[in-house]
């Protein structure tokens, strides 16, 4: 069995895997990490999104062995001293949000989207998340989260 | 669901990565695996051996090489669309990546991967079949070079032996005077395209000199609309250009499946061969 070693959210980890194992599995089943979740099973929904390298990626279409040596952020990785990350706390604020199911990889892949472009429009929040299905909200407060997570953010990085 | 067992071997280098292909007919090779991840959930492959060569430094980046692009199999398609040399020397490559699935996979999901793949549905083997592009493989018997157009066999089917590896593809530079268009019909954002049409038009005096045309999905192939290709040859921007487009699927057999049927999809090829030939003349 192949033995592999991988920061989660700052935590190294060595564990040996089945080649067959999924990243989402090792996450939640061998490290705990469930605040990710499994949800489509065919990379379509993106509630698994998770950064790998620092990059976003669906943690259910990457095999644990791939992620060999790799930096891990899942959503419980971004609260820094039990204070939520500035993009978590716009979507509670938005509420953009119902079931939640979706929101761990929303959150994640607006993160992502900020890298290239701190201060986007609604088009490029729209495009950036069209790998990510929310079957509840119609996405307006999600896009009007990201728009204040981007801000608020922005804010964060001039004001130290 | 979860895959059926197999083994697992990351080489380091593309020699290794041969000899462990050629160890093992029911091998397969791993990309990206963007792909091959939902075949393998879906049962729908059971490879014995998954050959990793997704990080290896022969099979990466994106060259200039003078009279053509080099683009390396393993290079993403995030690396691709954000490649100056991709954007300045084959742009339709950077349209057409542009629209693969969304930014998380395509963080992941690689050039090379994708066309191996060849499924007809996929955006890059029809581009780069309109480019006319270069395959350039390697095995325990050497390298081959193979055209575009013998690349892509049959649906999910390329011209790979057993135990082949793709290294990367060259694409010709088209040098100025051509513009370029992807157009692609999908009902979500996602969504592989219903059709697809790659287009490569060079301009000159008000006309259109030269098109090359590849289809997405209308066939178990991708495949080149070489009758709208005839008649766009020299043909005046307006009714000329039109009626050549009405070729666009002459020769095709689009399947008929959820998404539409046959005759929907040539009526799509028609309507979006004309809008992408307008579009990459630079024509409103």
């Amino acid at each position: 069995m192949p033995r592999i070693t991988v920061t989660v959210d700052g935590v190294k980890y060595e564990e040996d895997v089945e080649p067959r194992l999924l990243l989402v599995h090792l996450l939640r089943e061998r490290l705990g990490r469930t605040g990710t979740p499994v949800g489509c099973d065919t990379s379509n929904c993106g509630a698994c999104t998770i950064m790998l390298d620092g990059k976003s990626a669906k943690s259910c279409s990457v095999l644990a062995v791939q992620a060999d040596g790799c930096d891990i952020l899942t959503i419980e990785g971004l609260s820094e001293g039990g204070r939520m990350h500035p993009m978590q706390r716009a979507f509670h604020e938005e509420h953009a949000l119902q079931c939640g199911y979706c929101t761990p990889g929303m959150v994640m892949a607006a993160i992502d989207l900020l890298r290239e472009d701190p201060d986007p429009s609604e088009e490029t929040i729209r495009h950036g998340l069209e790998g990510n299905l929310c079957r509840c909200t119609g996405y307006c407060n999600i896009v009007r989260a990201v728009r204040r997570g981007a801000q608020e953010m922005g804010q964060a990085v001039n004001t130290p | 669901m979860i895959p059926a067992p197999f083994d697992y071997v990351r080489p380091d280098s593309l020699a290794e990565a041969c000899q462990a292909l050629a160890a093992d007919e029911e091998a397969k090779v791993l990309a990206g695996g963007q792909s091959l991840m939902p075949l393998l959930r879906l049962r729908l492959a059971y490879p014995s051996r998954l050959v990793d060569i997704g990080r290896l430094p022969e099979l990466k980046g994106v060259h200039d090489r003078g009279d053509h692009v080099f683009i390396g199999a393993m290079a993403t398609h995030d690396e691709v669309m954000r490649s100056h040399v991709v954007n300045a020397d084959c742009p339709l490559i950077a349209l057409a990546t542009a629209t693969v699935a969304d930014p998380a996979i395509r963080h992941r999901g690689t050039f090379g991967g994708s066309l191996a793949h060849a499924d007809p549905a996929g955006d890059l083997p029809a581009v780069v079949l309109a480019l006319e592009g270069v395959f350039v493989t390697r095995s325990e018997q050497g390298e081959r070079e193979i055209p575009a157009a013998e690349f892509f066999v049959d649906y999910l089917e390329s011209a790979l032996r057993t135990a082949e590896v793709l290294v990367g593809v060259k694409i010709p530079k088209l040098g100025p005077g051509w513009g370029f268009h992807y157009e692609k019909f999908r009902r979500t954002a996602q969504a592989w395209a219903i059709v697809g049409v790659a287009a490569a038009v060079r301009r000159a005096n008000g006309s259109i000199a030269e098109a090359r045309i590849g289809l997405s999905n209308m066939g178990p192939t991708p495949v080149r609309a070489h009758a709208a290709e005839a008649g766009l040859r020299d043909a005046e921007l307006g009714d000329q250009v039109r009626q050549a487009c009405e070729q666009a699927a002459a020769d095709t057999s689009p399947s008929s499946d959820l998404h539409a049927q046959a005759d929907y999809r040539r009526h799509l090829a028609r309507v979006l061969t004309h809008r992408a030939v307008r579009a990459a003349a630079g024509s409103p």
